[in-house]
């Protein structure tokens, strides 16, 4: 049987009473929302929007680079990647073959894998075994129907067929012609139903090269990796998204395997579907295939919580580039009754010309050409960084900007702000929730991601509620519980003329 | 009887609905349901003003756009980056009657927008609001557009900024790469290639931004566009009372392009920061107004459309050598393109990334493409061409484009039947015109040591100082 959720109170109704916005407008997009879950734990969303034969989707898995632990950094990312390999049914030749010669490179990846990190290593034995595991993968690919997934989906009139890795969760989205649905439905339940690791040890190469575009040949991603890596010593959040070098190095197929069945479980994914969809006939073709993907336990919830920082951390990078500069502090989960404040602090300090980092540290003492603060630093699913960063005009030093971002920090900290500045922000967040609603793709993924962080989906309109009750009052409170020396890590990129960096 | 007829159709819908399906090619697709996206409605005032109106109920909003002709590529070359000081300090620097911070202090107060922006061709004023504070926030995008101040203090903030963009644009491997080929492409002394330097940005005053503004700002060359939560009729009398009596001005002439690629070879960037080479090659493309565009449309896809195209299925899927590579011929609507491809791989196969490269493009210049290959580039493109129109705002974006570069109204409606009729014989003829391997200069920028081979055993290499130019000293007093 499936479930059938309906929503018990009109909340876009109750909240539109607060804003006197449009309120019909608004209102009408819940009468047009229909949610359920099917047997298997799966949670599914359909907003109708019938302006043209066209829809979005989102797939949001609860799972991201946070689920990593030392070895695997980088896995969900690489997962990511092999879901638009196929299936057993999609981008092969000929299953049976391919499966065997699959499963032939894992074990010579594994008898190479364990040649190599033995303590005095053969080198020829390696070389051996090496070349044996690549022998192994030309023979797979000789099976392979290359990049059938996305041609699929492309010659079916797909369009900004993409998927991201974050640290909450792993999301894949693309829009189709709303007469391409049941096929639609067929290929995205299938890629989850039976992935296939083919060609992973070229995907791999490929993730590395992403690496080395973000992070290792960028002084911004630099600089970020660095600073993340310092701001948390016990919990997930800390690692590099993308991986580490040495598990990007070594992480195999069946690693991937696991991972896949340990979270991408039906109960831990959530679908949203935004366009030209009739719920009486979508749902059964739904049911009939995304039923298909097998019921198992959600995953257990992550243990590890970051402690609370008792110094403060610095990262200094000499480098032939121009200064960054970057500090953080920590702040409670998204899900924290305090989160609204947070959100409130960034808009006052860094949102439009009337924020006050614009106005001090950009428009007034030009010393900065952005400067600017955000919440969800790298996630907001667990305990997480307010970070603030700025870019130095010439001549301007780190330290400089490090000193009047701390000025703009203690003067909220000390002085209520004013009920004007205050107002202004709810004003934009109540008008920026009406702006998000434009688009399909865009509201697909933001249904998801709610629907998954927050349980409901409805919580992306219940947020405006929650800014609306912040006071004056609160936004000094939660600033200097946060704010402090001790619950700060500071990353400086400095600019060392070349040849002076040692 | 009846009841069990009922019930046995009932098992037989069921069972037909929940069988299996093991392949793709069992599923049917019924034909897309036709639909017509409404246009907007246009209106030419006597002065040559362009409006156009669509109305959008869903939600309570208004935007609206003023796009006024001529852009970057009309200003002088020894004023290279004014363009973006004057994009900046039209809106920062207020009307005559208000000063921009007060501008921001009313619109942010009510989630209101008004902005200002240069682009290649264009120029362009702006505005997003809440329809409630449409008829406040009007008055502001109006002033602006007419009467703009070009406040000194918000020149400097803008110049400050063109000069922080300057200092750091070797920083980031992937910046330079883009503006090294399309300096190559272009040639140094073509209108979209310049580069701004401390010199030229110190040379503009505010008197050249006033004069910029008046010789564009006029009529008759402004196309307006509205879209969002209004009512047309009134909106026309109130845009037709606004700006009727307002007088034409000259219209304005497109410059020369002064295209002068460079030789065909190898260009060398060092940077040592990097674990990664990024490479371009690059030659003379076309324009738009080309009978040829269509075929070069199919060509590109089938060369390097998204995950599918011979691009990114060689040289990243089966050779694991990139993350991203793309590009083709490029056809932009006035002004020539060019054929541009761009990529990034580790620094150790460097040379045979440019090899594989290098090896595509001359396959797609001697290699008939397959009825396969043909077949997915026309389906791809056919089938997601409801995409171009599926929205009101696409609708009016398709209109005003139209309108901005003088291609008939029915360009869209025409163009997927341009498509359908290109063959395989034109994709190879099309290649062979526009694709020449052995006119590109190929840039490579990088970490030179850590290749896998010199560059120098591709012949010679020519290389590229990017050191920046000092800034000009400072003027007496």
């Amino acid at each position: 049987m499936t479930a059938v959720r309906k929503a018990a109170i009109p909340v876009l109704l109750l909240m539109l009473a607060a804003t006197s916005i449009g309120a019909q407008d608004l209102a009408s997009f819940e009468e047009r929302t229909h949610t359920r879950v099917l047997d298997n734990g799966l949670t599914v969303i359909i907003l109708e929007r019938h302006d043209a034969p066209v829809f979005s989707y989102a797939t949001v898995v609860n799972a991201g680079s946070a689920q990593e632990v030392p070895g695997i950094t980088g896995l969900a990312h690489m997962f990511e990647h092999m879901a638009f390999k196929g299936s057993d049914r999609v981008g092969t030749k000929d299953w049976n073959a391919e499966r065997a010669a699959l499963a032939k490179v894992e074990e010579a990846y594994a008898a190479y894998t364990r040649a190599k990190s033995a303590v005095t290593p053969d080198a020829a034995h390696v070389e051996l075994l090496r070349k044996n595991w690549q022998d192994a993968i030309a023979e797979a690919d000789k099976h392979v129907a290359n990049d059938e997934f996305s041609q699929i989906i492309d010659r079916s009139g797909g369009v900004g067929m993409n998927a991201f890795t974050a640290s909450d969760m792993t999301a894949y989205f693309f829009s189709m012609p709303s007469n391409r649905f049941e096929l639609w439905a067929f290929m995205e339940s299938e890629r989850f139903r039976h992935p296939v690791q083919r060609q992973f040890y070229k995907e791999r190469d490929v993730v590395f090269e992403e690496r080395r575009m973000r992070i290792e040949s960028s002084p911004f991603g630099r600089l970020s990796e660095q600073f993340l890596a310092a701001a948390f010593i016990a919990h997930p959040y800390g690692f590099s998204g993308v991986g580490w070098p040495s598990d990007l190095h070594s992480f195999s197929a069946t690693d991937a395997d696991v991972f896949f069945r340990k979270y991408y479980v039906p109960a831990n994914m959530v679908l949203a579907i935004v366009g030209d969809v009739n719920p009486a006939e979508a749902w059964p073709v739904i049911e009939k295939y995304f039923g298909r993907l097998p019921k198992a336990p959600a995953p257990e919830a992550l243990r590890v919580v970051e402690p609370p920082q008792i110094g403060e951390r610095t990262v200094t990078l000499r480098e032939q580039s121009q200064p960054i500069y970057m500090e953080g502090y920590h702040r409670p989960a998204s899900t924290h009754p305090d989160s609204a404040v947070y959100d409130v602090l960034a808009m006052l300090l860094s949102s439009g010309r009337t924020s006050r980092l614009y106005k001090t540290l950009v428009r007034d003492q030009k010393i900065a050409a952005v400067a600017a603060g955000f919440n969800g630093n790298p996630g907001e699913k667990y305990p997480n960084l307010f970070t603030f960063y700025a870019v130095p005009t010439p001549g301007h030093t780190p330290d400089e900007m490090a000193a009047a971002i701390r000025a703009e920090l203690e003067k909220i900290k000390a002085e209520e702000v004013t009920a004007e500045e205050l107002q202004s922000v709810k004003t934009r967040v109540k008008a920026g929730l009406i702006r998000q609603l434009t688009g399909n793709s865009g509201l697909a993924l933001q249904l998801a991601i709610y629907q998954t962080l927050q349980g409901d989906w409805r919580e992306l309109f219940r947020e405006v509620e929650r800014i609306d009750a912040v006071t004056a009052a609160d936004v000094k409170r939660v600033a200097n519980a946060t704010f402090m020396d001790n619950n700060r890590t500071v990353a400086k990129l400095e600019n060392a003329p070349k040849g002076a960096a040692k | 009887m009846r009841k069990t007829a009922t019930l046995l159709a009932t098992l037989f819908f069921t069972m037909t609905a929940l069988a299996q399906v093991n392949d793709y090619r069992e599923i049917k697709t019924p034909p897309l349901r036709k639909f017509s996206m409404p246009q907007p409605k246009r209106i030419q005032l006597a002065n040559g003003m362009v409006i156009f109106l669509q109305e959008d109920h869903e939600l309570p909003l208004i935007r609206g756009r003023a796009l006024i002709r001529g852009g970057a590529r009309d200003l002088p070359a020894a004023k290279a980056g004014m363009a973006g000081i004057y994009g900046s300090s039209w809106r920062t620097g207020g009307t005559e009657k208000q000063a921009g911070d007060q501008l921001d202090q009313f619109l942010e107060s009510r989630a209101a927008s008004v902005e200002t922006g240069v682009d290649t061709e264009s120029s362009s004023v702006s505005l997003n609001v809440l329809k409630g504070d449409f008829d406040a926030v009007f008055p502001i995008w109006l002033d602006l557009l007419r009467n703009p101040a070009f406040r000194e203090d918000k020149i400097e903030l803008a110049k400050t900024q063109a000069r922080t963009g300057i200092s750091r644009r070797n920083d980031e491997p992937g910046g330079i790469v883009g503006r090294e080929a399309g300096k190559l492409g272009y040639g140094p002394d073509s209108p979209y290639a310049r580069q701004s330097e401390y010199a030229t940005i110190a040379s503009i005053t505010r008197q050249d931004l006033l004069d910029f503004h008046k010789r564009t700002v006029h009529p008759n060359n402004i196309i307006l566009s509205f879209i969002g939560d209004f009512d047309s009729a009134k909106l026309e009398q109130k845009l037709r009372d606004t700006f009727s009596s307002w007088q034409r001005g000259p219209q304005m002439a497109k410059p020369d392009a002064n295209v002068k690629p460079a030789k065909a070879g190898v260009y060398f960037i060092a940077k040592d920061d990097v674990t990664q080479a990024n490479i371009a090659m690059v030659h003379a493309g076309t324009e738009r107004n080309n009978p040829d565009y269509p075929a070069l449309v199919v060509m590109n896809e089938i060369f390097s459309g998204g995950f599918s195209g011979r691009l990114m299925q060689s040289l990243r899927s089966q050779k694991g050598l990139t993350y991203g590579v793309g590009g083709g011929v490029g056809a932009p609507w006035d002004y020539p393109g060019l054929f541009r491809l761009q990529m990034a791989t580790k620094s150790e196969t460097t040379l045979e990334a440019i090899a594989a490269l290098r090896g595509e493009v001359q396959r797609l210049v001697n290699d008939p493409v397959t009825a396969a290959e043909l077949s997915l580039a026309k389906e791809s493109i056919l089938n997601a061409y409801v995409f171009t129109m599926d929205t009101r705002d696409k609708a009016l974006g398709q209109r005003v484009l139209l309108e901005f570069y003088g291609f008939p109204a029915d360009y869209f409606e025409k163009y997927p039947g341009l498509i359908e009729k290109v063959t395989a014989a034109d994709v190879q003829r099309v290649a062979k015109k526009y694709v020449h391997p052995d006119a590109l200069a190929v840039l490579v920028v990088g970490k030179q040591s850590a290749f896998e081979k010199p560059l120098s055993t591709l012949g010679p290499v020519t290389p590229i100082d990017i050191t920046i130019p000092a800034p000009p000293a400072p003027p007496a007093k």
